[in-house]
C-alpha cells in the first residue's frame, strides 16, 4: 500500500500571535497551533488529558510547554506528554511552514 | 529457579495488602496472579464515600495503579471473575473460561451489598453501597431524578444518604430501629447525631420495616409494614453486608458466614487461604480495614514461611466520614450489670463522651462532638490498661489540653496514630529519621498511615513537623516563589526594585530563573509585582495572566464563559435590566443568574460572542474574574430603611467607582450596611462598612470564603471622606505587602491587627499610600470597550475557531 501524505493550510503564519492559541478544526478533530516566543509553530490536539479537561487554546504558553487554562496540567508542545506528578498524553501534529502559510501534514 | 505459583481472587483492599506485604518480605518467591471481577486496579474502597460526596476524583483513589502490577510481575486479570476451584487439581476457571494452576491460593472476594428480598428488589434504580458501578449509577440517576431513599441509617447508609444530597437530591433514610448507627452508638448520642443530620437536610422515617419496592420497570416507591409509602426514583440497599463466599461453598471449602479460617487464615482446605470481609475468624467477618490488614500481614509472614504471631481477633474503632459530624466508637458501647461508665453530657457545645469500664479497664468508647482523645482512649483500651489509679477527669481529659507542640511530644511512641493501618507514632518517627521523608505522602508510602480512611492525615503531619523541628520550620519560612527559582517573594521584589528591572522577561534572565519562560505560578506573581512597584510606567504583559483575567471573563467547565457587568453597590435601573435582558435572549444564554455578588451573571457564553456581547451591553466589566475589586454589596440603607443611619448605597457605589480595576495580590470583596443588623454581611468581607450614628465602622479581614474568618475592627471614623482615605491607604498597604494570591484575611494574620492599625495611625504615611494608590488607578482603562476597539484584541483572544475540509495532496 502507498501511503500518501496530505497537508492542509490552516492559517498564515503571521496571523498567529505569540504565545496565544489557534483553535482550528479539521474535519472532526480539533487541532491548536501555538507559536512559540522562538517563533516555530506547533501544534498538539486541543483538549487536556484531564478528566474534565476541555480546550488548551487559552492556556499559559511557557518555552515549549503550554499549562492547562482549567486544571493548570503541563503539557509538553513538543511531544504532547503531560509533565509529572500529572499523566497522560495528546495527540501532536506535524507542522509545515511555506509561503507564509502554515500547514498541518498527516 | 522454580517460583512457587500463588493465585488470588479478588483484587480488593484486604486481597492486595497481602501481596503488598509478601512482596515487602519475600519479593521473589512467588509468581503471582490476580484475579479481579471489577474493571479497576485495586482501589480504596473507603473512599467511595468521599467519591460519591464529590469531594475527590476516581483517579485519587486509586491504591495500586496498573503500573505497580507491572513493576512486581503480577500478572491482573481484570473484569474477570472465577467461577469455581477444583481443589484436587489445584487449578480455578473463570467466566472467560481460562483455567488457572495455583500451589497457593489466597480467597480475598470481599462481600457484597445485601439486598432486602423483598418484592420490587430487581426494579431498575434499586442499588447497593459497595464498588464503583454503585457509585456511577447514584450519580447518573441524580441527573435526571430527584427522590433519594436509603434503606439502613448506619455507617454506609448515611454517608451513602450525605453523597445524594451533595448530588442535590432530597433524601430520605429509613431505618428499621428507633436509634441511628445503634450498632456503634448509645441512644444519647444516636440523638446528637440524628438531629446534626437533620440540619444537613436529610430526613429520617425511623423505625419503618420495607416490605416492598413500587414501581413498574423502574422503582417509584417504597411501602412500608403499617401500610404508608413513600416517593422514590433510587433506593440504595444500605443494610448490611454478606461476605462473598459462594465460589468457597461450592468448591467444599467450609463456610458459615464467612469462609472460616484458623489463626493463620488456613482453611480447612490445604494451600487454600481467605482473608478480608470473605472470611469468618472465631465467628467473626470484620467489616473495617484495620482488622483486615492485621489479618493480611499475618497470612503474609505464614505464605512465605515467616515466623508470625497468630491472628487472634481485633477490637474496631470506627468514624462517620459525613462533614460536619465527629464522632468515634469502639468497644462495648452500652452498659450492663458488670460494667460502670463515665458520662459528659455537654448539650450546649454538642460535645458528649461516655467511657465504658469493667474491671477497672476499658472497654467501650462513644465519642460525640470531640474525638481529640480517641488515640488516647483506644489505646488504653487496646492495653487494657488499668484506669483504677485515675480520676475520671484525667481519663477523659487528654494530656492533648496543653498546646500541639507538647502534645504531640508528650505522645507514648507506641500511640496508634492510624488506626486503619494499625501504624504507631514510634514507626512514622523512626521512618522519617531513617528514610530522610520530608512530606505526608512520603510517609504513607513507606508505612502505610494515612492510606486507608485518611482521618489520621492530619496527626501524621504533625508528628512530621514536631520530628524534623527547626528544619521543618525554616523550611515552610523561606518559600521561593515557585520552583521556578529559589528566591522568596520579599527578595524578588528587592531585586526589581534595586536593579530596575521593568519587565517579566528581564526579571527571570537577570534572576537566574531555572525555566527561561517560567510557570503558571511566577508568570502572573511578577506581572502584579512589576505593576505595584512602576504604578503609571507598566505595560502589563497580558498573556502572563491566568485565563479567567486575560480573557476578561470567567472560563467555566466546559470552555465557555460568563459575562457579569458592573452594577455600582447592587443598584440597577429597568434600563439596564432590559439591556441584560435582550442580549440574553439575542445569544440564547443558557444561564442568567443572580450572583452572590449581587449582580446579573450571563453563564454559558461562547468565546468568540463575548466581544459581540459586551458592546451590546455597553456596560462596564464586572471583574468577576478578576484579582481586584469584585463587588461593593450594600444594603438599601437610610434612604429607604427604617433602621439605617447611613447612606450606604451611597458609599458603597463611591468605593465601587473609585476602586475598580485596581490590581490586587488576590480578590477584594467589600460591603456596606447602614446599621449593625448588618444586611450587607460587612462582617464577612475584606473591607466592610457599618453605619452607626454620627460615623462608620470599618471591618477588615473578613472572608466568607475556604476558611471563614469574622472581620476585626480596624477603626471607627466620622465622615465618608475619612472612610475613602482610610479603604485607599489601607487596600495600597495590602497592595505593597502582600505574598501574590494571599487574601486580606491571611495576610492580616500574617501581619498582625496591631501592627497594621499602627502604620495606619500615621496621617503622613496615609497620605503617601494614598499618593501611590491614585497614582496607579489613573492607568486602568475599561476593559471590555478596549476589546471592543481593538481588532488585534478581537483576534488574538477572541477569534471564531476555523474548519477546515479540503486537503491537497503533496
Ligand atoms: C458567580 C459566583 C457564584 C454565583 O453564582 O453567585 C462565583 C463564581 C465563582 N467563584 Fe466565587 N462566586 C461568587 C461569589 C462568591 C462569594 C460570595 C460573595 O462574594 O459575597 C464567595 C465567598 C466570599 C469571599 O470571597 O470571601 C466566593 C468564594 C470563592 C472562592 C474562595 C475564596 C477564598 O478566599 O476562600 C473562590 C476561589 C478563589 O478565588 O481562588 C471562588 C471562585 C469562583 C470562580 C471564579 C471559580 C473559577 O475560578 O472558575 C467561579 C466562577 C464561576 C463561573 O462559571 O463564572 N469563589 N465566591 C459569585 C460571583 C459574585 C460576583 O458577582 O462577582
Ligand atoms: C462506601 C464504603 C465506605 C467504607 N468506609 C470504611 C471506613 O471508613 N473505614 C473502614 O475501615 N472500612 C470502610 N469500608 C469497608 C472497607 O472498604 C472493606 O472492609 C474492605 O474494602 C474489604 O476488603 P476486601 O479485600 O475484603 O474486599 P473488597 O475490597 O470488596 O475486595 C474484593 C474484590 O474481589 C472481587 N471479587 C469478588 N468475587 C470475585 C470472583 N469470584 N472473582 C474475581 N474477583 C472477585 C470483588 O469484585 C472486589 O473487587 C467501607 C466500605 C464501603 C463500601
Ligand atoms: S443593615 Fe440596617 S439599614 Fe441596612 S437594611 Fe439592614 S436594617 Fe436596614
Ligand atoms: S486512620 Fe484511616 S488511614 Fe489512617
Amino acid at each position: 500500500m502507498i501511503q500518501t501524505a496530505t497537508r492542509v493550510a490552516v492559517a498564515k503564519y503571521d496571523d498567529l500571535a505569540i504565545r496565544a492559541g489557534y483553535a482550528v478544526k479539521l474535519e472532526d478533530q480539533e487541532i491548536v497551533l501555538f507559536k512559540l516566543t522562538t517563533g516555530e509553530v506547533r501544534a498538539i490536539e486541543n483538549r487536556s488529558p484531564h478528566p474534565k479537561g476541555n480546550r488548551l487554546a487559552e492556556g499559559l504558553v511557557s518555552g515549549e510547554y503550554v499549562f492547562c487554562p482549567l486544571y493548570d496540567w503541563k503539557i509538553s508542545l513538543i511531544d504532547g506528554k503531560v509533565q509529572a506528578p500529572d499523566k497522560g498524553q495528546v495527540k501532536t501534529f506535524e507542522v509545515e511552514i511555506a509561503d507564509g502559510n502554515v500547514y498541518l501534514v498527516f | 529457579m522454580n517460583k512457587k505459583k500463588l493465585v488470588m481472587i479478588g483484587n480488593g483492599m484486604a486481597g492486595v495488602r497481602t501481596i503488598e506485604e509478601i512482596l515487602k518480605a519475600n519479593p521473589d518467591e512467588f509468581e503471582i496472579k490476580i484475579f479481579g471481577k471489577e474493571p479497576h486496579p485495586n482501589y480504596n474502597r473507603i473512599k467511595l464515600s468521599t467519591l460519591l460526596q464529590g469531594d475527590t476524583s476516581f483517579d485519587d483513589i486509586i491504591m495500586n495503579p496498573l503500573k505497580w502490577y507491572e513493576e512486581n510481575s503480577i500478572q491482573l486479570y481484570m473484569g474477570e471473575t472465577a467461577i469455581k476451584i477444583d481443589t484436587d487439581k489445584k487449578i480455578i476457571v473463570t467466566d472467560q473460561g481460562r483455567t488457572v494452576e495455583y500451589d497457593e491460593l489466597i480467597i480475598a472476594t470481599g462481600s457484597d451489598s445485601f439486598i432486602l428480598p423483598i418484592p420490587g428488589a430487581d426494579k431498575q434504580g434499586v442499588t447497593g453501597f459497595r464498588d464503583i458501578h454503585d457509585c456511577e449509577m447514584m450519580i447518573n440517576v441524580s441527573r435526571t431524578y430527584k427522590k433519594a431513599a436509603v434503606i439502613g441509617g448506619g455507617l454506609l447508609g448515611l454517608e451513602a444518604a450525605r453523597g445524594l444530597l451533595n448530588l442535590g437530591m432530597e433524601v430520605n433514610i429509613v431505618h428499621l430501629m428507633p436509634d441511628l448507627m445503634e450498632r456503634q452508638l448509645d441512644p444519647t448520642a444516636s440523638s446528637m447525631l440524628k438531629k446534626e443530620l437533620e440540619a444537613q437536610g436529610m430526613n429520617f422515617l425511623m423505625e419503618k420495616q420495607t416490605v416492598e419496592i413500587l414501581g413498574d420497570e423502574r422503582v417509584t416507591g417504597l411501602r412500608f409494614k403499617d401500610g404508608s409509602e413513600v416517593e422514590a426514583d433510587l433506593v440504595v440497599m444500605a443494610i448490611g453486608i454478606k461476605a462473598n463466599a459462594e465460589i468457597a461453598r461450592q468448591s467444599g471449602v467450609y463456610v458459615n458466614r464467612g469462609i472460616v479460617v484458623n489463626d493463620f487464615m488456613e482453611t480447612n482446605v490445604a494451600n487454600i487461604y481467605a482473608v478480608g470481609e470473605c472470611a469468618e475468624h472465631r465467628e467473626i467477618v470484620y467489616g473495617l480495614v484495620a482488622p483486615l490488614y492485621e489479618q493480611a500481614r499475618v497470612l503474609a509472614n505464614r505464605l512465605c514461611g515467616k515466623e508470625t504471631a497468630p491472628y487472634e481477633g481485633s477490637v474496631t474503632g470506627t468514624g462517620l466520614k459525613v462533614s460536619g459530624v465527629d464522632l468515634f466508637s469502639a468497644g462495648e458501647i452500652l452498659d450492663d450489670a458488670s460494667t460502670k461508665s463515665i458520662k459528659v453530657h455537654n448539650e450546649f457545645d454538642g460535645v458528649y463522651k461516655k467511657i465504658v469500664i469493667r474491671d477497672n479497664r476499658i472497654v467501650g468508647i462513644v465519642l460525640y462532638g470531640d474525638t481529640k482523645d480517641s488515640t488516647k482512649l483506644f489505646r488504653m483500651l487496646m492495653k487494657k490498661e488499668d484506669v483504677s489509679g485515675m480520676t475520671s477527669v484525667a481519663i477523659l481529659q487528654s494530656e492533648n489540653s496543653g498546646d500541639e507542640e507538647s502534645n504531640i511530644a508528650s505522645m507514648p511512641n507506641d500511640e496508634l496514630v492510624c488506626g486503619c493501618n494499625g501504624v504507631t507514632k514510634g514507626t512514622i518517627v523512626e521512618a522519617i529519621k531513617t528514610q530522610g521523608l520530608t512530606t505526608v505522602d512520603q510517609i504513607s508510602g513507606c508505612t502505610n498511615a494515612g492510606r486507608s480512611c485518611g482521618r489520621c492525615k492530619p496527626l501524621v503531619g504533625k508528628i512530621l513537623a514536631h520530628t524534623l523541628g527547626d528544619s521543618f520550620d525554616s523550611d515552610l519560612q523561606k518559600t521561593s516563589l515557585c520552583s521556578c527559582t529559589s528566591l522568596t517573594r520579599d527578595e524578588v521584589v528587592e531585586e526589581i526594585k534595586a536593579k530596575g528591572l521593568t519587565n517579566i522577561k528581564e526579571v527571570m534572565y537577570v534572576l537566574d530563573w531555572k525555566n527561561e519562560e517560567g510557570c503558571t505560578k511566577c508568570r502572573p506573581a511578577l506581572n502584579y509585582y512589576l505593576g505595584m512597584i512602576y504604578m503609571d510606567g507598566y505595560k502589563e504583559d497580558r498573556d502572563s495572566r491566568l485565563v479567567n483575567e486575560k480573557m476578561h471573563a470567567n472560563i467555566q467547565k466546559d470552555g465557555t464563559y460568563s459575562v457579569v457587568p458592573r452594577m455600582y453597590g447592587g443598584v440597577t435601573n429597568a434600563q439596564d435590566l432590559k439591556k441584560i435582558a435582550e442580549v440574553a435572549e439575542k445569544y440564547d444564554v443558557p444561564l442568567v443568574k443572580l450572583t452572590g455578588g449581587q449582580r446579573i451573571g450571563l453563564f454559558g457564553v461562547k468565546k468568540e460572542d463575548l466581544p459581540q456581547m459586551w458592546e451590546e451591553l455597553g456596560m462596564p466589566s464586572g471583574y468577576a474574574y478578576g484579582k481586584t475589586l469584585r463587588t461593593v454589596k450594600t444594603c438599601v440603607g437610610a434612604q429607604f430603611c427604617r433602621y439605617g443611619t447611613q447612606d450606604s448605597m451611597a458609599l458603597g457605589i463611591e468605593l465601587e467607582k473609585k476602586f475598580e480595576r485596581i490590581d490586587t495580590p488576590h480578590k477584594v470583596k467589600m460591603g456596606v450596611s447602614a446599621c449593625p443588623r448588618n444586611c450587607a454581611e460587612a462582617g464577612i468581607k475584606d473591607i466592610g462598612f457599618v453605619g452607626i450614628d454620627g460615623g462608620w465602622e470599618i471591618y477588615v479581614a473578613g472572608n466568607g470564603g475556604v476558611d471563614l474568618r469574622a472581620g476585626e475592627l480596624l477603626c471607627t471614623v466620622k465622615t465618608q471622606e475619612d472612610v475613602m482615605e482610610m479603604t485607599g491607604a489601607y487596600l495600597q498597604y495590602y497592595r505593597e505587602t502582600a505574598s501574590y494570591l494571599e487574601r486580606t484575611s491571611k495576610w492580616l494574620d500574617r501581619l498582625g491587627l496591631e501592627h497594621i492599625q499602627k502604620v495606619l495611625a500615621n496621617e503622613e504615611t496615609r497620605k503617601a499610600l494614598n499618593e501611590r494608590m491614585d497614582k496607579t488607578l489613573q492607568r486602568y482603562n475599561e476593559p471590555w470597550n478596549e476589546a471592543i476597539q481593538s481588532k488585534d484584541i478581537q483576534q488574538k483572544y477572541y477569534p471564531k475557531e476555523n474548519t477546515f475540509v479540503g486537503s491537497d495532496s503533496k
